[in-house]
């Protein structure tokens, strides 16, 4: 799909250089060439000539045409999905992208797919206006707060691809990043078998570590004390904290659970109550893991 | 080079600037000149404001890492720069400024049809101007200048005080176009019908038919987001049953047609300044003043090409997409025209020319990067890229600021009846040329590749562009710096101009620079067509003003 696009952007960056070439090469050799040399009083006679304006409005109108139909039957082609493709939801929040797959596990920040087969990316947004950018597979689409959108691709390449949000959300509109990764098959059927859950080997605590960035975690929370969106989790567990409501709390375990999937409920003051709830994406065994590694950043 | 006989200019004894004094006689002027003055100053002003922050967005992009500004001090650094260079600056500069000042004088009128209106519409500028500064000190405006919902229906920014100063500068821009229609339509001098009027009248009047008819629609769309956020009405923020892509709708069915309002008057200028320049009767006179009305006419059917990947059906964007291709043909016809004027014309390279010879080069640039962007396929990959930002800087800056600089410097000495340096002037177009393509090339390059605008951050990948683009930026500013210096010092101590320096025959150039308070000391007689250099200079007919005293 992306040579299509690409070959009628090159089509219309030719006939752009050639056509600029005629423009720039005209103008600066007419300024060069006719420069007045003191005789104020040459000048030529005024001439019409339809023709001449008939030929510069009907070339570029044929040219216009030609490049007109060339590109709605490509995006015509980005519109139309594949019966067969398998559909993932995708969530755009500030500022975060979230992935469900169908009776399968989600992800945040990373979508996950085969490659050669075709995927259909049912899309919404938790806020304001997202916009699903991958300018490898050039595929595009905003994702809006009041309705679904979709879009879709067929990766031909295994490997990494950029995702960005496009559209303005604010604040972490330009760290609202991800990446594409595409698997050869048999390995996407793997990872989706062993998606959730601490790895082989790898301690609750270890886990914590790994989601604290793959769910983003770490766009508004430090581990180093500092202040951002978020309070620090350095030293979280066991602080008292106070409430907007007045009311001082002591972090336990219970606070935690539910300030990551309520996190209205009990918002501290100086922070702006904007950390979305993450019921459904969170599960059980991964609160765990991050209690886990909140418990060991101590002070 | 030329040869013009050294002749001693003298400022008349009377004139609009010197006939009253005080500031009083200025804040209270009912004259179309000195109301065109304030203006320019107000919209020089604006310029200067969106300037600052301009360099502060590309000096904080010198690298990914923080340099100065916060991620959301550069929310409002960009916002406020996109919101204060056009609805401050750019939508009203050149017909505002230029328009009043110029307009009457080549249709030889003595003022504008409406004076007191005319005053009113500058005030009711500064109110809205008002408001926007209260915006800025008042917890600033993080919503970039498309005030979007619903971002913008929350965010904590002072969005009603902003988008409340644009609803009342809307009105200040009706007022314009409404008063301009009317004296072009009534008050031209005997003998000038419909086509020997100068192609700038005929842009400014495509423009102010765009003013009267689409900048209501603005109006309305800012009522309702402030009723929204005011009243908790739900109309665009989908949490109260609003749909934010109505917004995008009624807020491009103005920002589409504002484009125009933007660029019909920057090539209006071209017009004067090619003919001028080359001494040659414009070529295709009819097809440039119709290809205004059309572009007028269709801007108003194209909005939607604003909105490829925002949810619209795919019938309207391939609609949209049709109408849009277009808008490109009238453009197209302009340049060629004015290129083959200046085929066989005796070419004048004076700081005017220099500024239309820069418009023509990267007003194509803009152009072509347009129909790129008119393609729906490829939209799909570029939109909100900064490939969007380079086109439209190629066109608002590379086109009508380009434009504006040429007539500043066009109508410089009838303003001010003095010139200025003129090697200076020479050395800062060059300047502003070289900045401007360093800045903004690179942009073309970088959105090709992916880069999204409006990111305060960026990957590495980015880090060299991004660079190169923000000592384009430096460049550019040192350029207009420089301008602004001399034009000043020009006022005061430049050499007296004479009424007509560059030889030109439309006819602001018959009376004397400044023009009398009434502009013509007697009532102008149409003695041939704006452009008749074939008959005029060539016969040696040389016009009683073009004499040498």
């Amino acid at each position: 799909m992306s040579g299509r696009i690409d070959n009628l952007f090159d089509f219309i960056l030719w006939a752009s250089v050639i056509l600029f070439a005629i423009v720039a090469i005209s103008t600066i050799y007419f300024a060069i060439r006719y420069r007045r040399h003191g005789d104020i009083a040459r000048t030529t006679p005024y001439i019409e000539n339809l023709g001449l304006e008939i030929t510069w409005t009907i070339i570029p109108f044929i040219l216009l045409m030609v490049i007109f139909v060339w590109g709605i039957r490509d995006f015509l082609r980005l519109h139309i999905i594949p019966a067969q493709a398998t559909e993932i939801k995708v969530t755009g929040q500030k500022w975060f992208w979230s992935f469900s797959y169908l009776d399968g596990p989600s992800t945040v920040g990373e979508l996950i797919v085969p490659v050669n087969k075709p995927i259909k990316l049912l899309m919404s947004s938790q806020d304001v206006i997202h916009s699903f950018y991958v300018p490898d597979f050039r595929i595009k689409m905003d994702v809006l707060p009041n309705r679904y959108t979709v879009t879709w691709f067929e990766a031909v390449h295994t490997g990494e691809f950029q995702l960005y949000c496009t559209e303005f959300c604010g604040k972490g509109h330009s760290e609202m990043l991800g990446k594409v990764k595409v698997l050869p098959q048999d390995e996407f059927k793997k990872w989706l078998e062993t998606s959730s859950g601490p790895q082989e080997g790898q301690t609750l605590e270890e886990y914590g570590a790994s989601l604290f960035v793959k769910k983003a975690c770490v766009t508004c929370h430090s581990t180093d004390g500092s202040k951002n969106v978020g309070p620090t989790f350095l030293g979280l567990m066991g602080r008292s904290e106070v409430l907007k409501s007045g009311q001082t709390i002591v972090v336990d375990e219970n606070y935690l659970r539910e300030s990551m999937l309520n996190p209205m409920a009990k918002v501290v003051v100086g922070y702006d109550p904007v950390m979305p709830p993450f019921q459904g994406i969170l599960k059980s065994v991964d609160i765990d893991g991050l209690i886990a590694y909140i418990k060991s950043l101590e002070k | 080079m030329e040869q013009t006989p050294v002749t001693e200019y003298k400022i008349p004894e009377r004139n609009f600037l010197n006939e009253t004094k005080g500031i009083k006689s200025w804040l209270l002027t009912l004259d179309h000149k000195r109301i065109g003055i304030l203006y320019l100053i107000s919209v020089m002003s604006a310029f200067f404001a969106g300037g600052i922050f301009a360099l502060l967005i590309r000096l904080e992009l010198i690298s990914p890492a923080k340099e100065f500004l916060t991620a959301d001090g550069y929310n409002q650094v960009f916002t406020l720069h996109g919101a204060i260079m056009i609805f401050m600056f750019i939508i009203p500069s050149i017909p505002a400024a230029f328009g009043n000042f110029v307009m009457p004088l080549m249709i030889g009128a003595k003022d504008v049809a409406f004076p007191r209106l005319n005053l009113a519409s500058w005030y009711i500028y500064l109110i809205g101007a008002g408001f926007a500064l209260y915006a800025i000190f008042s917890g600033g405006i993080d919503t970039g200048w498309t005030f979007y919902t619903p971002y913008s229906t929350s965010t904590s920014t002072a969005v009603i005080p902003m988008t409340f100063g644009v609803f009342v500068m809307g009105f200040s821009s009706i007022f314009t176009g409404l008063n301009f229609v009317v004296t072009i339509h009534k008050l031209r001098a005997p003998g000038m019908t419909w086509f020997k009027m100068p192609l700038f009248v005929w842009g400014i009047y495509a423009t102010a038919l765009i003013q009267v008819l689409a900048t209501p629609v603005l109006g309305i769309t800012l009522a309702l987001l402030i009723v929204e956020r005011f009243a908790g009405i739900g109309i665009f923020d989908p949490a109260m049953g609003g749909d934010p892509v109505l917004f995008q709708h009624f807020f491009w069915f103005y920002s589409h047609p504002a484009v125009y309002i933007m660029i019909l008057p920057g090539m209006a200028i071209i017009s004067e300044l090619i003919a001028a320049f080359s001494h040659r009767h414009i070529f295709g006179y009819k097809f440039i003043a119709f290809s205004s009305l059309g572009i007028a006419f269709t801007g108003f059917l194209v909005w939607g090409h604003h909105m490829f990947v925002a949810g619209q059906s795919d019938l309207a964007a391939v609609i949209f997409s049709f109408i849009t291709f277009f808008v490109g043909i009238p453009s197209g016809i302009k340049i060629f025209n004015w290129i083959t004027t200046m085929y066989k014309g005796s070419i004048s390279l004076k700081a005017p020319m220099l500024w239309a010879i820069a418009f023509l080069l990267e007003f194509s640039i803009g152009g072509f990067t347009g129909v790129v962007l008119g393609t729906l396929s490829i939209d799909v990959h570029l939109h909100d890229t900064y490939f969007v930002v380079a086109h439209f800087h190629y066109v608002m800056v590379g086109g009508t600021v380009m434009a504006l600089f040429g007539g500043l410097h066009y109508w410089w000495p009838k303003i001010w009846g003095r010139m200025y340096n003129e090697t200076l002037a020479a050395i800062a177009a060059v300047l502003v040329f070289i900045g401007f393509n360093v800045t903004f090339f690179v942009q073309f390059i970088m959105g090709s590749q992916g880069m999204p605008r409006r990111y305060y951050t960026y990957l590495p990948q980015f880090e060299g562009m991004h660079g190169f683009s923000s000592i384009g930026s430096l460049i550019m500013a040192v350029g207009f710096f420089l301008i602004g210096g001399y034009l000043i010092y020009a006022i005061f101590k430049g050499k007296p101009s004479g009424p007509n320096p560059w030889k030109a025959l439309t006819m602001e150039w018959e009376t004397t620079s400044p023009p009398p308070t009434g502009n013509f000391d007697v009532t102008p007689q149409l003695r041939h067509g704006p452009y008749d250099y074939d008959k005029v200079v060539a016969k040696n007919v040389v016009p009683e003003y073009m004499h040498e005293h």
